[in-house]
């Protein structure tokens, strides 16, 4: 059972619970109350701190899907142009190779010497199944420039 | 043959970690599971930058990994928890979810592709622990370790818990008694069940701020003599911050089964 952000009742086991915020001014609740009182920013680089460990959402007592709704907030914020440039290189290498960690010259070296193939039997492989893939993204908008 | 899996790779095992996939390779030989190449498989996507950025480019790209696999008649073995993040959670959505699974069939239509049924995703860790067995593979060590070793789960091997169902995540031991079949011991401490940091595109957008996550686990570490890890991107961000090695399971368990450190991609002994 899920419930809506507006049934939080601020008991702050999200924020408690939060690898982010331990190290950093991260605090979970109160995305949650900024998202409820419709006051997110979506430049605010913050909204990127949650690395998806599921804590809060795992340990809500009020069954909020918190970790959720922060990548809908992600979603928003991408959409609107305010995506972090590292991230549109990670997309860009997905268009460009089917990897977001794609292969260089190193790692093939060293993939022929401890016996595999020099590149893996994936897309870096097979020029075709590269275009589906490109063909997907494409479909979404994603042009790779 | 035990069982026969579609072999997922993914990025960061085949890409940067090649030493990882030789590892598996022969734990796989060694146990007797089938690997069957996945050709033309791409990026699962990636959990933390695609799911962000938008879901259904996440479904429809995961889905014709899906394919790849379903279209070979087996379910996915993959070596990471990102992998497993993305394939796992698609592959339980699109179960219950008859409006999403008709889109990922009708995008997958548009590359000549089919989704007849939805494969099962399945954890290298996941397997040998709930259904290869701990026993079997007990029988099958002849070269038992003695290591003290600083167990990592990491976050998407148990959670969110509504699409794994095999454990508790909030203080797990199947993956210690995974790597006390070999003879080594699972030392605790106190940041045991805490993320690495990495995930949800932190690591590729604030390093700093994911290294600093990484480095108060580590700092939590005592009386180990390794790290070992279910995740080429949780080891990664390891690596990166712990003075004592940090070894991927299969090599561990590579070791144990009688591998050499050569044949599971490692300088030197333990
Ligand atoms: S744990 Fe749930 S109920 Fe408590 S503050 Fe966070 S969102 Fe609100
Ligand atoms: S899922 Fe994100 S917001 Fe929630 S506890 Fe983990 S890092 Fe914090």
């Amino acid at each position: 059972m899920t419930n809506s952000i507006y049934s939080c009742m601020k008991c702050g086991t999200c924020t408690g619970a939060c690898p982010s915020g331990r190290v950093v001014a991260f605090r979970t609740r109160k995305i949650v109350e900024d998202h409820c009182n419709g006051e997110i920013d979506l430049g605010d680089e913050s909204l990127w701190y949650c690395t998806t460990c599921y804590n809060c959402m795992e340990r809500c007592p009020r069954h909020i899907d918190i970790t959720d709704d922060i990548l809908g907030l992600r979603e928003q914020a991408y959409r609107a142009g305010k995506a972090l440039s590292p991230h549109l290189k990670v997309l860009g290498y997905l268009h460009k190779t089917g990897h977001a960690v794609p292969i260089n010259e190193k790692v093939a070296d060293k993939r022929a010497s401890l016996g595999l193939s020099r590149l893996p039997p994936t897309t870096h492989s097979y020029e075709d199944a590269l275009e589906e893939v490109r063909r997907i993204l494409e479909g979404e908008g994603v042009s790779g420039e | 043959m035990s069982k026969t899996f579609s072999f997922f790779l993914g990025c960061l095992i085949p890409n940067r970690f090649p030493e990882l996939e030789k590892a598996s390779r022969f734990v796989c030989d060694a146990l007797d599971i089938g690997l069957e190449e996945m050709e033309g498989a791409s990026c699962c996507p990636a959990p933390g930058v695609i799911k962000s950025f938008d879901k259904t480019l996440w479904y429809k790209v995961a889905g014709r990994n899906l394919s790849l696999a379903a279209a070979q008649g087996n379910d996915i073995l993959v070596l990471c928890n990102g992998c497993y993040g993305t394939l796992k959670d698609v592959s339980m959505v699109l179960r219950e979810d008859e409006g999403k699974l008709g889109m990922v069939r009708d995008s997958l239509s548009t590359i000549g592709r089919t989704l007849p049924y939805v494969p099962d995703v399945v954890h290298i860790v996941e397997h040998l622990c709930f259904d290869y067995g701990f026993e079997e593979i007990r029988k099958r060590v002849t070269s038992p370790l003695s290591a003290n070793v600083a167990v990592h789960y990491g976050c998407h091997l148990l959670k969110p818990a509504r699409y794994r169902g095999f454990t508790s995540f909030e203080d797990p031991t199947f993956f210690d008694e995974l790597v006390e079949t070999t003879g080594a011991r699972s030392v605790p401490y106190l940041e045991k069940n805490s993320c690495c940091g990495a995930g949800g595109a932190v690591r590729s957008g604030l390093k700093d701020l994911s290294l600093d996550i990484a480095r108060k686990k580590a700092a939590s570490i005592k009386g180990a003599d390794c790290i070992v890890t279910p995740c080429p991107f949780c080891h990664m961000q390891l690596m990166e911050v712990s003075e004592i090695p940090v070894i991927y399971i299969t090599q561990l368990l590579g070791l144990a089964l009688g591998g050499t450190p050569e044949d599971v991609g490692m300088e030197g002994p333990l």
